[in-house]
């Protein structure tokens, strides 16, 4: 891999391109209007065509003001066109933002005779280009579409930062704010208006349709790892930088190692916040899908060894100490856990793991540590028949399920205040002891 | 010469132009079908994420049929590839909604926009490829309706009518599940298969038509014939047959337009095309348009203020204030907030109708029919306003106000209810349960 300052310039502007669409796609994402950024990315084509045709420019002032204009104007139509067509968002949008984009690439295709530009440029971006172009400000060079992408997201920041307060107000409790006598609609075309000048600035790099990417995944990512304002805008806008720097890596080693030539990074920063989503959506905590299998799993396992101690506990107070062979363990309690043979197995081996359980001759017999282990697990299933029974005035017949199922469930402080309410009794309602 | 060859191009003076346009055609007919459903189903924006994550499986699909050493440019071959990269995405949709908390849409926004954006880097990488023709990769993305050759225009054709007869075959089934899917999953219908089947035929026509509109804009030829069409109609048969008349409309324009000016992308002139048409819908269709809604608000407005005016000069006439002329005018326009000119104009008007005439000293005299016009929308508003006295325990002050906005509205029937709810007046007209003359006008009759 060969980095030059051309590469540091390429990742620096993928990045602000990335944190500037992540800042204000947070919010598209929190008020369930992400597809409004497509519809907005697509319909101002037109106006950055009728810029470029003007103009003969594909930066600058006129690019952003024709666009903002149509991204404005976009969100109008869909209003329009939902209202008097009485149609959902989604087919409104999907009309004026297929047709507004079919119109700017026609038009497009008419500047391309006076200015260099292709429809490629539109949709995919060319990042790779944006070095090339460059303004002095002061002593600095830096490249045009670096210093035009610094200023959006600072505009976007001091936004943000500004309104932290009403954006926060309006995306989780809209009902409060229109109580408090908010109007929510001006906040709304605001963001709307960022949206729009975020995209533009953006297009240069990404291109209009992965520009999507950079406004909805990082927002998709932070809606899976966190549940307030701060930490979810933080989250978004750090993992489209993240992306920005290894999308541009391996935009440029990957390929290779495949025989093929380098590929462009915006594609493969889009790649990249998507196996990024795709990791948070297995492994964020708590609310991932391998975090939650996790979870049951090792609850499950926990209720196993918790069973196979309860019915021993029992045993032992029968025959003392003697133990149970497997076939035995069915016959203890006809409990539905023995009954099935993998549950068992599993069970016991959780038991001989943690060391409460030990194996002679083919008979499974407590250790000390088991021992004790087993005797609470018992202890806490009869103190439930017990509060059931004298509490709940529930029959003999059908205490056992119900402390059976409690009794996994049943931490120290919530078997403190058993113990507390049955202080005086030593048995459980069919005249057992309590161990 | 530019005229000669645009009418061979529109009469299809070419084989080869009709064949593409059999194509383009039968496609923008099975759009307008299968995209009515789609619509009504509220999942137009399913498609856009479908055709989008189509772009990796074309691309994928050039990359292996060069591995194996085919040239990577058959049509099938690409489609079948388009079409599980397009199913896998619709899979993920799914996935991410029914296990995340994430809205549906940011779930289309997700896929759509990364696999497109895998699709980009593959594409980047055969674009560098040495000897491979990435050109024909192009119309995938923008559309070339021009360029398809003889056998793809036939296979896209075929396809596109099985799929407009599947519709029609299932047309009843569809409709079920489109209006009323809890019905139909309580009278034993398999609505979860059907939906299935209906989200198919749209994979389907989103695959068809990426080669001749592209991925990008493949979703207006569901979406936009059914939005025009719902301008037109609120039965759901004229519905899909409308789009599908829009969708071939569009479709055969677009293609003609394309065939002549091969260097515009065919893809955004046949959308293009398509909004021109929905446009006229959104402003002239008959049952939603704007026009038309316009033109029946200010025919209902015009009603409202001819029939106010005309009790207004017969309560006039019963206040016994319509001797002199200048009492008159200012009786009625303190009785609205009319100024002297529209007031002037309305009574024109009225005069042109024969409801109201003149009379020597410049007073205005209802005629016969204006009379009787004018007792019979008192003798309503009267109605009303007893019974929402001794109905629906309405302050005396406020009847005037409530009957004033019902009165115009009021059919025959129900006024023939209203006879029955207050049945002392028989016939006849009311008295006015309230003052008629207001205190500044001083004390008249």
């Amino acid at each position: 891999m060969i980095w030059t300052s051309l590469d540091s310039w390429i990742v620096i502007a993928a990045a602000l391109a990335g944190a500037s669409a992540a800042l204000v796609g947070a919010f598209l994402v929190l008020e369930k209007m992400s597809m409004m950024g497509d519809a907005i990315s697509h319909a101002v084509l037109p106006g950055i065509a009728i810029a470029f045709i003007l103009t003969g420019s594909r930066v600058g002032g006129p690019v952003l003001v024709g666009a903002a204009g149509f991204g404005v104007l976009a969100s109008m139509l869909v209003h329009v066109v939902r209202r008097s067509g009485r149609l959902d968002d989604g087919a409104a949008m999907g009309v004026v933002f297929t047709v507004l984009f079919a119109v700017g690439l026609i038009l497009i295709e008419q500047a391309a005779r006076h200015v260099d530009i292709h429809p490629d440029h539109v949709l995919f971006g060319s990042v790779e280009l944006v070095p090339l172009t460059v303004v002095e400000i002061g002593s600095m060079v830096i490249p045009r579409g670096v210093a035009v992408l610094a200023v959006v997201l600072f505009v976007d920041l001091v936004v943000v930062i500004l309104f932290f307060k009403e954006l926060r107000l309006v995306t989780f409790d809209p009902a409060l704010a229109t109580t408090l006598g908010f109007n929510a609609t001006w906040l709304h075309y605001l963001l709307m208006t960022l949206v729009a000048l975020t995209t533009v600035a953006a297009f240069e790099v990404v291109g209009s349709i992965l520009v999507i990417a950079m406004l909805v995944v990082p927002g998709a990512i932070a809606h899976l790892l966190t549940r307030r304002l701060a930490p979810f805008l933080l989250v978004s806008v750090a993992s489209a930088v993240l992306a920005a720097a290894i999308g541009h890596v391996a935009a440029i080693t990957v390929p290779l190692r495949f025989g093929f030539e380098d590929t462009n990074t915006a594609g493969a920063m889009a790649t990249v916040l998507g196996l990024l989503f795709f990791t948070a959506l297995l492994v964020a905590p708590e609310r991932g899908l391998l975090t939650r299998a996790w979870t049951m799993l090792a609850r499950r396992m926990i209720v196993r060894t918790q069973d196979v101690l309860g019915l021993l506990a029992r045993a032992s107070e029968r025959s003392d100490g003697d133990g149970l062979s497997v076939n035995e363990f069915r016959t203890v309690h006809r409990s539905p856990f023995a009954a099935r043979a993998t549950g068992l197995r599993v069970g016991l081996m959780l038991s001989r793991i943690r060391g409460f359980v030990r194996r002679e001759h083919g008979r499974y017999r407590l250790t000390e540590r088991g021992r004790a282990a087993a005797r609470r697990v018992l202890r806490v299933h009869r103190l439930w028949e017990r509060f059931f029974h004298d509490v709940g005035k529930v029959g003999l017949i059908d205490l056992h399920p119900a402390a059976d199922y409690l009794e996994h469930y049943t931490d120290a402080e919530l078997r403190d205040e058993l113990e507390k309410e049955f202080a005086g009794t030593d048995t459980d309602p069919r005249g057992n002891p309590l161990p | 010469m530019m005229m000669d060859r645009f009418m061979r191009v529109l009469m299809l003076a070419d084989y080869n132009t009709r064949i593409v346009m059999f194509g383009t055609v039968l496609l923008g007919i099975a759009g307008g079908v299968v995209g009515t459903f789609l619509l009504l189903r509220r999942r137009a924006l399913l498609a856009d994420a479908v055709s989008h994550a189509a772009l990796p499986g074309v691309v994928g699909a050039f990359l292996l049929a060069v591995a194996v050493g085919t040239g990577g440019r058959s049509l099938p071959v690409l489609l079948a590839g388009a079409l599980v990269s397009g199913l896998l995405g619709m899979g993920c949709v799914m996935l991410i909604t029914r296990f995340t908390r994430l809205s549906q849409d940011a779930a289309l926004g997700i896929v759509l926009s990364v696999f497109f954006g895998f699709g980009a880097a593959l594409l980047g990488i055969v674009q560098k490829m040495r000897g491979a023709q990435a050109a024909g990769l192009n119309s995938f993305i923008y559309g070339s309706a021009a360029s398809m050759i003889r056998t793809d225009a036939l296979l896209i054709g075929l396809a596109a009518a099985v799929v407009v007869v599947l519709a029609a075959l299932l047309f009843k089934e569809f409709r079920l599940l489109t209006f009323d899917p809890a019905f139909a999953a309580g009278d034993g219908w398999p609505v979860g298969r059907l939906d299935l089947l209906l989200m198919s035929l749209v994979v389907a026509i989103t695959v068809l038509g990426l080669q001749a509109v592209g991925i990008v804009l493949v979703i207006a030829i569901l979406i936009v014939p059914a939005a025009s069409a719902r301008f037109w109609t609120e039965s759901l048969l004229v519905m899909v047959l409308v789009a599908a008349l829009i969708g071939a409309v569009g479709s055969y324009l677009g293609t003609a337009i394309s065939a002549l000016a091969p260097r515009l992308p065919a893809g955004a002139v046949i959308v293009a095309a398509l909004g021109a048409l929905f446009l006229v819908s959104f402003l002239f269709g008959g049952s939603r348009g704007v026009v038309r809604a316009m033109i029946t608000r200010s025919r209902v407005i015009r009603r409202t203020v001819r029939q106010n005016l005309l009790r207004v000069l017969y309560e006039c006439e019963e206040s016994g204030l319509d001797h002199d002329a200048d009492e008159q005018m200012r009786y009625l326009s303190a009785s609205r907030r009319w100024t002297p000119r529209t007031l002037r104009r309305m009574l024109r008007r009225l005069e042109r109708e024969q409801l109201v005439y003149r009379v020597p000293g410049e007073q205005r005299q209802l005629t016969r029919t204006g009379r009787y016009e004018a007792m019979r929308i008192t003798r309503n508003h009267r109605l009303w306003e007893v019974y929402l006295l001794e109905h629906a325990d309405t302050a005396a002050a406020h009847v005037d106000h409530g009957a004033d906005s019902i009165e115009h509205v009021l059919g025959d029937a129900l006024v023939a209810e209203l006879e029955e709810a207050v049945p002392r007046f028989g016939k006849t007209l009311p008295q006015s349960p309230h003052a008629l003359v207001q205190e500044e006008q001083g004390g008249g009759s």
